[in-house]
């Protein structure tokens, strides 16, 4: 382990008891709600690297007891040392050794890289924390399943091209499977591994 | 022994918002988030040493110390009654340690824990019902082993509940479970809705509330997310079907809601109340009646009428 | 007569709390335990409270007693509710019982071993006769012999004695290893490792593996355990601050620790020697200690077994069972309400009962019909 810059850490959360309390209400209302988008109010300013959502999230669910997999574009930038010094969690440079992952929507790897935990303990499976450009402007995706009143569309903007065939697949070995949060600015939405993701040509 | 003796000065506020330390929060929040990701499956938790006894809510109160903000409002429930001994203990355990309002009214409460019941008001969709559960598996009445139940729910592997419950139908005519009724969520897994009546399982289909279910003793966190199917098992040729009575409610008439029986002497008579104290308060305070109306059991803690 | 509803409530609990107090100090004139004369005179309670609370504080535990008016199994609950709101720093090095002050020392396997037998302060040869003497309260004890020699620092354990010829099973160390399993963070699981069976075992109720452990000697599992040696005293507690990189005293604390040795007769990788079974207890605690030991030796011969093993071998049934705050909590909640789910059976079992008495009534009129 290398030495910790501190001089580049900023801050993170000013009032981490109910800080971290709020921002869980909301991942965990965006983990029950798939695809529906929500708004963190007053997250931690965020390193370089990360938007304000992904921030908020590692920080209120990462601790020494759970490896974080960056993104290779983020381990040498700012999210690195400020990932370790306010969740005091272990880096791991193998996205399947992650409990949390956090990457560019566009550059990350695919969905099978992460780990899906094993048939007897499904929950030891990566969340995985896609940052995308925006919850607009994308390929439509409908989404259905536990947590979804009927059906709902979302078309975020940044996502490899192959993203529903990879989310069918990842559905398709439930109960095993990785559980994502796409975030945008200060905008998360949920997509836990028990949503079944399909194409649609209707505009959102 | 100062240092016990300064000890002694020690307040409550000393303890962390809600009790646990964030730590434990964070794990307990992790699980929560799997269990929501992966309904209906029991995630193993490192449920900690509560300061009240296992078998009292030791995993419901881990469950919402881990949820509960300043800006929550909580009710609590005993078998369906804000009024009973545990249910007022930890509301007041709340009210102490999280500072938050407290309630009873279902539709003022954004978290409502409960012990054997589910509230007669629809929930609403932001609501949390949080769930005491004294045995998570829902296979463990007919396997002990949990090397065995957790292979069965890996492999989905439901015969045995199946056999069971047939085993149920000729011995009985019917299916024997009146509480406890298994389910199952979103056709994956075989889950135990805590000592619920059955009369509360369809509470629990697509529900807009998300349900939480703490099991501190047996260390496992489960969840139902909203909209999500939930199936009581039954057969073709005997359906499910829920309890129903004769009698209304003897003080506010609901003819709809759970009933408890309260034997009044030694000459075997009987009367019939809503377990959810609530929903009957809030009947009577709108003016319906029932044929006991005026009873004592109407009236609060300090005589006056509830 | 009438029955009065019963209505729960603040009022009452608050009340209850008063009367329990009330109840737990007794009459105002009999002159009240201080906790120094709990920690020194019902030291055996402290240490069985210690020990199954996991927090090894005499003080702490002495108040936990005299808070629980001297129920043991309530003050090991109140210990460890405490016990789980501190900060967990980390683990100790393995502790050095060989090099353990000793007081006591005995070994049932040998006339003599290198060191030599050390009865020490022990209950064994008392002969029970109620001492009359002690309830007039006061006078000194006559003081103790002092031995003209102390004890060597360092009595070979009975691992060492058998080391030459290779005759017992020898545990690894685990120097460097990575955190041990720890009980109270984790759940358990299944097939539970040595640390985890050792840590639920210490933590577990004395009476229950009492119990376990005369059940495998009367044959329900048994191991032939024969005692290699129990030793009691100071050993002292290490631990490595992570920023110093060196190991610091931490404490020096009472120990009992009991090694129980049992036949194994060889297999295609092993050849035949002793099997150990492994017992430790904070203060003095003989009997926990040796009955830890034979349990922990019939677990480890449940899993080496083909067939079905006795509960004792069992590790889901030890484990899972063992440990009495679970097990109090779990059995007295019962007296919790549960009118709700009683309603649902006793509305099943009246209606079960009607038609019963319909089908009874008919069978009995077809029978009636059939001899007229």
């Amino acid at each position: 382990m290398s030495v910790l810059d501190l001089s580049r850490v900023t801050p993170g959360f000013t009032d981490p008891i109910r800080d971290s309390q709020r921002i869980f209400r909301a991942v965990m209302t965006a983990m029950s709600r798939p695809g529906l988008p929500l708004a963190l109010a007053a997250p931690p300013t965020p390193p370089a690297g990360l938007d304000a959502a992904s921030a908020a999230i590692i920080l209120t669910v990462a601790d020494f007891e759970t490896p974080v997999w960056l993104d290779p574009a983020l381990v040498t930038g700012a999210a690195a040392p400020w990932v370790r010094f306010h969740c005091g969690a272990p880096l791991t440079d193998d996205p399947s050794a992650a409990a949390f992952a956090i990457a560019p929507a566009a550059s990350s790897p695919p969905l099978a890289a992460f780990n899906p935990g094993d048939s007897k303990y499904p929950d030891r499976s990566t969340t995985l924390v896609l940052m995308c450009e925006a919850f607009v402007g994308g390929p439509t995706i409908r989404l259905e399943g536990p947590g979804v009143d009927g059906a709902v569309d979302i078309a975020p903007l940044g996502l490899a091209d192959d993203t529903v065939d990879q989310l069918r697949e990842n559905r398709s070995g439930f109960q095993c499977g990785v559980d994502l949060i796409l975030t945008t600015g200060s905008y998360l939405i949920g997509l836990p591994r028990s949503t079944r993701a399909f194409v649609t040509t209707t505009q959102p | 022994m100062s240092t016990l003796a300064d000890a002694s000065n020690r307040e409550t506020s000393l303890y962390n918002f809600a009790y646990l330390d964030e730590q434990t929060k964070r794990m307990i929040r992790r699980a929560i988030l799997k269990a929501i990701a992966i309904p209906g499956y029991q995630v193993p938790f490192g449920s900690r040493e509560m300061p009240v006894p296992y078998g009292w809510g030791t995993g419901g109160i881990q469950v919402t110390a881990a949820v509960i903000g300043p800006d929550d409002v909580f009710k609590c429930i005993d078998q369906g009654a804000d009024d009973t001994t545990n249910a007022v203990s930890i509301r007041r355990f709340f009210a102490r340690v999280a500072d938050v309002r407290t309630t009873e009214a279902t539709d003022e409460a954004t978290i409502i824990q409960s012990r054997h019941r589910i509230p007669e008001r629809p929930l609403e969709n932001g609501q949390i019902m949080v769930f005491q559960v004294p045995q998570p598996e829902p296979l463990r009445g007919l396997e002990p082993r949990e090397t065995e139940t957790r292979a069965m729910h890996a492999y989905e592997e439901y015969g045995l509940q199946y056999v069971s419950l047939y085993e149920n139908v000729s011995a009985y005519g019917r299916i024997a479970a009146t509480a406890g009724y298994p389910v199952m969520i979103d056709e994956r897994y075989l889950m135990s809705p805590s000592p619920i009546p059955k009369f509360d399982n369809p509470k629990m289909d697509m529900s807009p509330a998300l349900l939480l279910f703490g099991a501190g003793r047996e260390k496992r966190i489960y969840a139902v997310p909203p909209y999500t199917r939930v199936r009581s098992l039954d057969f073709e040729d005997y359906p499910f079907e829920t309890q129903t009575w004769e009698d209304a409610c003897a003080l506010c008439g609901a003819k709809d809601s759970y009933l408890d029986e309260v034997v009044l002497d030694d000459d075997d008579h009987r009367m019939f109340v809503c377990s959810d104290s609530s929903h009957c308060a809030t009947r009577r305070d709108a003016g319906f009646t029932g044929p006991m109306s005026g009873h004592e059991l109407a009236r609060g803690e300090d005589g006056d009428t509830a | 007569m009438a029955y009065v509803a019963v209505k729960g409530g603040e009022r009452a609990i608050s009340h209850a709390h008063l009367w329990l107090e009330e109840e737990r100090r007794g009459p105002g004139d009999v002159a009240e335990l201080s906790l120094a004369q709990i920690r020194e005179q019902l030291s055996l309670a402290v240490d069985r409270v210690m020990v199954e609370g996991s927090c090894c504080d005499a003080d702490l535990a002495a108040l936990a007693i005299k808070q629980a008016s001297g129920d043991l199994v309530e003050a090991i609950f109140l210990l460890r509710a405490y016990r789980t709101t501190l900060p967990r720093f980390g683990f100790s090095e393995p502790l050095e019982t060989a090099r353990m002050a000793i007081r006591r020392r005995i070994s049932a396997a040998f006339k003599d071993i290198p060191g030599g037998q050390v009865l020490g302060p022990t209950y064994d040869y008392t002969h029970r006769l109620i001492d009359f003497k002690l309830a007039a309260e006061g006078g000194a004890p006559e003081p103790a012999v002092v031995a003209a020699e102390p004890i060597a620092d360092r009595l070979p354990t009975i691992s060492d004695v058998f080391s030459k010829e290779d005759l017992l099973q020898v545990d690894e160390r685990s120097d460097g290893a990575e955190a041990p399993f720890d009980l109270t963070r984790d759940p358990m699981s299944f097939p539970a490792g040595r640390d985890q069976r050792l840590q639920a075992l210490a933590r577990g109720d004395e009476g229950f593996l009492l119990s376990l452990a005369y059940a495998s000697q009367r044959g329900w599992g048994s191991t032939h355990p024969l005692c290699g040696e129990i030793r009691m005293g100071e050993a002292s507690v290490e631990f490595t601050p992570p920023e110093l990189g060196f190991p610091i005293e931490l404490a020096e604390i009472t120990l009992t620790e009991c090694t129980m040795i049992s036949e194994f007769g060889g297999s295609m990788e092993r050849p035949p020697q002793y099997a150990k079974g492994y017992g430790l207890t904070f203060g003095r605690n003989e009997r926990k200690a040796m009955s830890m030991a034979i349990v922990d030796r019939a677990l480890a011969s449940g899993a080496e077994a083909s067939e079905t093993p006795h509960a004792v071998q069992d590790e889901e049934f030890v484990l899972y069972h063992s440990d009495n705050v679970e097990a109090s909590g779990f059995v007295q909640h019962l007296k919790l309400p549960h009118y709700v789910d009683f309603q649902a059976s006793l509305q099943f079992v009246r209606r079960l009962r009607k038609e019963w008495t319909a089908r009874r009534e008919a069978e009995l009129a077809a029978a009636r019909e059939a001899a007229e």
